[in-house]
């Protein structure tokens, strides 16, 4: 009786251990070989054979395809600099300018990676499209109401995810410090 | 007490295991990762194009809106693949992923150096069966060998403002991916 008891308490909690720290691994986003530069990390290694089995794990639960190491990298961030969540009820302004690239995009989605929806049917800029200042830095106002400049339509969502894509660049797996790399500035404006 | 203990090691070892077996069976379990959802829509060994992503309905998670996208599910099973596709004006990249989603290759235009890109898509059992006198023209030729039988080739080809849309579909529209 007490080894049949035994028995079934460590399955139990061997079950609710493993399936548990699998579930925080793969929602959570602890993929190893992340470069962080400010509030932006990308995983450049998930574009290439050597993608850890973590990230392959994630991968494969959410769905997307990563983008490959010869086209270019993705740079994700849910919070700004000061480590808030990225909240589409508050102005938020990303500025600055971006790495070497030939070209960029940075796109608004949802934490599940669903654009967001808005009446100017806009997610997101090229780097074309971006009005610049006199020394190619730029600012992209990201919020609620209607904004002169570049301004991104939040949505007014809870919770979202900016994706800065740099396509043919020299950044990648060697990438390892903002110096190489510099990235725009996310900062909470005012809120409503 | 002692009992307990033991039995608590025993638990969190076995979950320990758990846990590593999920993380590298997922891939292999998973019924709606990318390559699962392309072959909803796409046929074997033809390049069709991916609707482009809305709020409402996208094929895929985190798709850039910025681009046109077209794919080629390929099946290696009946022999090599030969793939083509012109550039456009802006931006155009090839991308290739296993059956399993794991990127292992990807070009962009200007690393093609020419109008067009064009490769030969084998496994590695199909290059190794090459006769001899082919390889000397490989200078020329590029082959991209894949791990997996089957797997996907995705094309992009950049919007960087909307008025370019129609020239981006109408490059990949040419795109080709055709068994030799």
């Amino acid at each position: 009786m007490r080894l049949l008891f035994g028995i079934v308490f460590a399955l139990a909690v061997a079950a609710v251990i493993g399936l548990g720290t699998t579930w925080v691994a793969l929602t959570r986003g602890t993929a190893y070989g992340g470069v962080t530069i400010g509030a932006w990390t990308a995983w450049p290694k998930n574009g290439t054979p050597g993608i850890d089995p973590y990230a392959r794990a994630m991968v494969a639960r959410t769905g997307e395809l990563p983008v490959g190491s010869g086209d270019g990298v993705a740079f994700y961030a849910r919070t700004d600099d000061a480590g808030l969540t990225l909240d589409g009820r508050c102005d938020v302004l990303v500025s600055g300018i971006t790495p070497q690239a030939r070209f960029w995009t940075v796109t608004l989605y949802d934490p599940e990676g669903r654009l967001v929806a808005n009446s100017m049917q806009r997610q997101g800029f090229t780097s074309q499209e971006i009005v610049r200042r006199a020394d190619g830095s730029f600012d992209i106002l990201i919020g609620p109401r209607a904004r002169p400049g570049n301004w991104l339509p939040s949505g007014g969502v809870e919770k979202y995810v900016l994706v800065l894509r740099l396509y043919d660049t020299p950044v990648g797996v060697a990438t390892r410090t903002g110096r190489e790399a510099p990235m725009p500035s996310i900062g909470r404006r005012a809120c409503q | 007490m002692i009992r307990m203990t033991l039995w608590l090691l025993g638990a969190v070892l076995l979950g320990g295991i758990v846990h590593l077996a999920t993380v590298l069976l997922l891939p292999s379990l998973a019924t709606r990762d990318g390559y699962a959802r392309v072959s909803a829509i796409a046929p074997v060994n033809a390049v069709i194009p991916v609707p482009a992503p809305t709020p409402e309905q996208a094929v895929m998670p985190f798709m850039d809106p910025a681009f046109a996208v077209s794919v080629c599910r390929y099946d290696l099973s009946r022999g090599a693949l030969k793939f083509s596709v012109p550039i456009s004006q802006a931006y155009t990249s090839v991308s290739f992923y296993t059956r399993s989603d794991v990127a292992y290759y990807a070009i962009n235009d200007r690393a093609a150096g020419r109008r067009v890109i064009e490769l030969d898509l084998m496994t590695a059992a199909q290059r190794a069966d090459l006769p001899e006198d082919q390889d000397i023209t490989a200078a020329d030729r590029l082959i991209v060998t894949s791990p997996t039988t089957t797997g996907l080739i995705v094309i992009r080809a950049l919007v960087p403002e909307m008025g370019w849309i129609t020239a981006a579909r109408n490059a990949l529209a040419a795109a080709q991916c055709r068994p030799q």
